[in-house]
This record gives C-alpha cells, structure tokens and sequence, in this order.
C-alpha cells in the first residue's frame, strides 16, 4: 500500500455565507479547523444542509471563503486545480466524448496527452470499463459512468481527490461494488481522498476518519477515528458500535435544529 | 437475437433465394400507364405545335431504372424493403406527371402559357440546360459566401454574447433591434453601400443566416449546465478551453438549429436579391424568363432550385448527424 507525501490539507477557520434570493444571509460553515494528512480517507457526514458540500466546493476551489482559508501542502487554495480532482454524484460526463476522450480531457487541455497517452487506457482498465474507449456516456449504465468520471479525475494523478456522494445514485448493490473498487484504488495510489456522503455505512467502510458535521451554525461536531483493520466487514462488532455512536451523534446534531436528516 | 442473425446469415439459401414483392412493380406500372396515355391518346386539336419526344423519353427511362430496381430487390432484402416503402409515393408521383400531361397537352385544360406541358419543361433542359447550370454555378457562389461569412460572423458574436456579460450588454440590444428586420428590407441601402451588386447581396445573405446562428449559439452557450464548467476545471481547463471544449461543443444542437434557420433565410434571400438585380443566378434567370413570358423555362428554374436547396439541406442534415453522432438516443428532432 502506498502512502503519498503530498496532499496535506489544512482548514484555518474557514466561514462561507450565501445570500439567499430574499436577502437573507445564511451561514453555510462557520470557524471550521480540519485538518487531513497525506493518503488520508476522510468522509464527511452529517444531515442536510449541514455545509459538507460548501466543505467540498472551497476544497476544490469552486468558490472561496469569506474567512479563513484551505491549504494544500502549505500553498492556499484560491481557484479549482487538476490538482485537487472532483467527481460528483451525477457523473457529468461529457456527452459529445467518448469515454476515451472524456478521460483524456484533463490530459488535453493540460497539454501533456501526448507524453502521457499510455495512461488513459491504463485508467480505463484501472477502474474497469476496458472495451468502453469508444462508447459514449449515454450509452453505459450509472456505475459505469461513474467509473469513467473516477478514471477522467484520477488520469491527472491529482493530490487530492473529492467525492460529493460519488455512489449516491447508485442501486445498493452496484453501491457495493464501487466502494471496493474505490478502496482498492485508493490503496494502491494511496490519494488523500475527502468524500461527502449521506451513507453511515459507506462513511465507516472507507474512512480512516469521520467528520460528523452539524447544521447551523455549520461546523465540524465531532472527529472519528475508524480503528477497523482493512478489509473491513460489515457486520463486525465494532462496525456495528461506531454506526451507533454515529447516529447517536447525527440524531443529536439534528434534534437540536429540528433537521430532517438522511441515513 | 444475435445467434438468430448469424445463423441465417451463415443459410446460403436463405440469402439467395429470390423474394418478390409485387409492390416495387407499382412505379413501372403507373410509369407504364402514363406512357401508354401520352403514346395513344392524341394531342387535343388546339395544341398546334410540333409534337415533342421528351416525356416520351424521359417515361421509357423511368420504366427501365424502376424495372432495374424491382429486379434487384428480388435479390437484396435490404433494397427490397427500401424500395417497397418508397414504391407508393414514387408511382403517385409519377400518376401526378401522368395527370399533368393529361391536363395540358392532351386536354388543354390550363391556359398553355402558364402551365406548360412536360414535354416543353424537359425541352429547356436539353436546349438550355448548360445556360441554366451556369446560372447555378453564380448562385452558389453568393449562396457559399454569403452563407459562410454569415455562419461564422453568427458563431463570433454567439460565443461572445453567450459567454461574456459585458459583450451580452452591448451587443444583445443590437441584435435584438437588428436582427428581426428581415435581411430583404435592407435592400436599398445595401445596394447603396456597396460597390457591387454581388457584395451587397453577400451582405444581405449573410446578415439573414447571422441572425439566427448568433441567437441560437448564444442561448445554447448561456444555458450549458454550471457542472460542466466545474468539472472541467477541477480538471485543468482554463477560460478558453471551458469555451471551445466545453461550451461550444455542449452548445452544438443548439447551433445545429440556427444553422438550419439561417439556411432557410439565406434561400430566401438568395432569391429575393438575384430577382432584384444580381445578375445570372438562378433567380434572375426565372424573373427574367417570366418577363419574356416563357412558363416552361421558369419552371425548369424552379424545379432545378428545388433539386438544389433540398440536396443542400440533405447535406447540412448529415454534416449534423456526423456532428452529433453522441446525441443518438438521447435528443431527435
């Protein structure tokens, strides 16, 4: 299993407000410190509206704080970077390219695609969809697409990569399957990976570490440690304990606002 | 479904035993009938011109290329079937000359100045076919510059007024004032402010197949979803790719249909400028035949425009159908 030396990331109070259509402005984070250590797997949860999003997003660079800042290795985070690659739960793959063209994009527009070639098919077959060059994305099914937006992130060997409910529109066992797959990669390019999701179990299957974040004012509420050797089971004992105290954590976190959250 | 193909494909017999389908017979048949018409029945007594061979001709040739058709089909499946499925249309179509011979020559049922029969019509062709081409060849020309500056003009101010706020502020009220006047009505001052004929109609051709491109690649541009742009730069695109590898091409339906908008519009144009003045187009052929009063010739122009802007749209549909070739399945239009 490879480590990386890179990917060190660092939250320094970091606030980010939105102002609503009616004038109202609502504070999406608010005095959030993280920090996440090179070839770390984090995993935010926590109920709607919680800000693990906003959380992605400053990450990735698609918008900027209004306090505070993220830094990567020590350089801040002002502007999104194939550095820090970003797959979302709807794949948004491009649909004029084929899937081999829609992994080389990166590749392209950095203009390096012609010395790094080799690694597009070595992507595709890394996450499976070998025999797919030529399709396009209309044609393959929500894994695979997905698969193909995991390979289009990877192909940059970016430092960090970031997963906004990657498999949250997957059927349970299609689900499954991809966080093997996941995990799997991850272990062997040992990437920092910050994910967002929704899924209790997903979260403690992958992680190294939990943050659980709760809404207004939005913040990290509590830091897990996942103790749990590799590969994990499900069923374990001690899975079972952290899924409870998760949950006894979110249904605290969403009691006190009143926040319909998901599971 | 698959094994199934294969295995008849792999049947010699099936392949090559002859199938017949009486009704690719049908366009020979109604071809045969409208012969037999115009062969037998004689002229009405007030047609006092010579007669003419050509419909004559021109059905023996149809009869023989549907007759070729028919027999091949007893061998191709594929052909058969195309052929059965345009058998109907073809020999109405035919039935309709049929009528038309009937109704002129044989009947004098129209006044024969205006309605000229089908064997007048084939006549221009073989006595003035090489003029008619050439007059073609003069409106393709304006047609293709016309036509090529206006796409690509309507492409520029697209992409900038979709992609750019401040160019959507200046420019947008522009088009808007400007671009509904239809590109005819700048006839007069076209005229006025250029040095030829050709170049002002240039002008007016493209300004009409502007028009719609800019509008329609604007919008196209201004509504590709935000994620796109997200994604492509969390993978390293910068301000000119996200517009020519993401915008332009996501925009390209979209542009397809302005494209075909102004298509339209440049025919109308095309027309309309060469009945005003530029000379030796198809459409100043047909105006200056009706100012001599030869109906034949100007249908003869008429059906030769028809020919053309169908082939020409035919041609824009499958340069789309290339373009867009990962669309299938998702948008048909």
């Amino acid at each position: 299993m490879v480590k990386s030396e890179t990917g060190y990331i660092r939250a320094e109070n970091l606030r980010k407000e939105f102002v609503q259509p009616d004038g109202q402005t609502v504070v999406a984070l608010s005095n959030v410190n993280a920090e996440i250590k090179p070839g770390e797997f984090i995993s935010l949860i926590g109920p709607s509206g919680c800000g693990k999003s906003t959380f992605l997003r400053l990450l990735a660079g698609l918008t900027t704080p209004d306090e505070g800042a993220f830094t990567l290795d020590g350089v801040k985070i002002t502007d999104a970077s194939y550095e820090r690659g970003l797959v979302f739960q709807d794949p948004t793959l491009f649909p004029w390219l084929t899937i081999y063209d829609n992994v080389a994009f990166g590749l392209k527009v950095r203009s390096i695609y012609h010395e790094k070639k080799k690694d597009v098919l070595d992507f595709i077959r890394l996450v499976g969809l070998q025999g797919f060059e030529k399709a396009y994305p209309h044609q393959l099914s929500g894994g695979m697409a997905q698969r193909a937006a995991l390979a289009r992130a990877l192909v940059n060997h970016p430092k960090v990569l970031l997963l906004d409910e990657p498999f949250g529109a997957l059927d349970a066992f299609t689900r499954m399957n991809m966080q093997d797959e996941l995990i799997k990669i991850w272990q062997e390019r040992g990437t920092t990976t910050v994910m967002v999701t929704h899924d209790v179990d997903e979260a403690i299957y992958l992680s190294d570490r939990i943050f659980v974040m709760s809404p207004r004012p939005a913040r990290i509420e509590n830091i897990l440690e996942v103790e749990i050797g590799r590969p994990r089971e499900r069923d374990l004992p001690e899975f079972l304990r952290l899924r409870a105290k998760i949950l006894q954590i979110l249904d605290f976190a969403g009691k006190r606002e009143d926040i319909q959250y998901y599971l | 479904m698959e094994k199934i193909a294969v295995q008849s494909e792999l049947n010699p017999e099936h392949k090559k035993k002859p199938v017949f389908d009486v009704r690719t017979l049908l366009p020979a048949l109604s071809a045969l009938l409208a012969l037999l018409i115009n062969v037998l029945v004689p002229n009405s007594p007030k047609y006092v011109q010579k007669p003419l061979p050509y419909f004559t001709i021109a059905l023996i040739a149809i009869i023989g290329i549907t007759l070729v058709f028919a027999v091949l089909s007893l061998f191709f499946e594929n052909l058969r079937k195309r052929v059965a499925f345009k058998s109907w249309f073809i020999a109405a179509f035919i039935l309709l000359l049929n009528i038309l011979n009937i109704a002129t020559i044989k009947l004098m049922l129209l006044q024969p100045i205006y309605f000229p029969n089908p064997d007048k019509i084939l006549k221009v062709y073989v006595d003035d076919g090489a003029f008619i081409l050439k007059c073609l060849g003069y409106s393709l020309r304006l047609l293709f510059t016309g036509f090529f500056i206006g796409a690509l003009a309507g492409l520029t101010t697209g992409i900038l007024v979709g992609w750019s706020r401040k160019w959507s502020y200046w420019v947008n009220p522009l088009i808007k004032i400007i671009g509904p006047i239809p590109a005819t009505a700048w006839v007069p001052i076209a005229l006025v402010t250029f040095p030829t004929t050709f170049t002002a109609s240039t002008f007016l051709i493209a300004l009409a197949v502007w028009f719609p491109t800019t509008v329609l690649t604007s919008s196209g541009i201004s509504n590709v979803q935000n994620s796109y742009f997200e994604v492509s730069s969390t993978l390293g695109a910068k301000a000119l790719h996200k517009i020519f590898k993401v915008a332009l091409p996501a925009s390209m339906p979209m542009i397809f249909i302005g494209l075909f908008n102004g298509t339209g519009a440049s025919f109308i144009t095309l027309m309309t400028a060469e009945m005003m003045g530029v000379k030796f187009g198809v459409g100043w052929y047909i105006n200056w035949q009706k100012d001599m009063l030869s109906y034949a010739n100007v249908y003869a122009g008429l059906i030769v425009i028809a020919v053309t802007f169908s082939l020409l749209i035919t041609l824009l549909f499958r340069v789309r159908d290339k373009v867009l070739v990962w669309q299938k399945g998702v948008i048909k239009w």
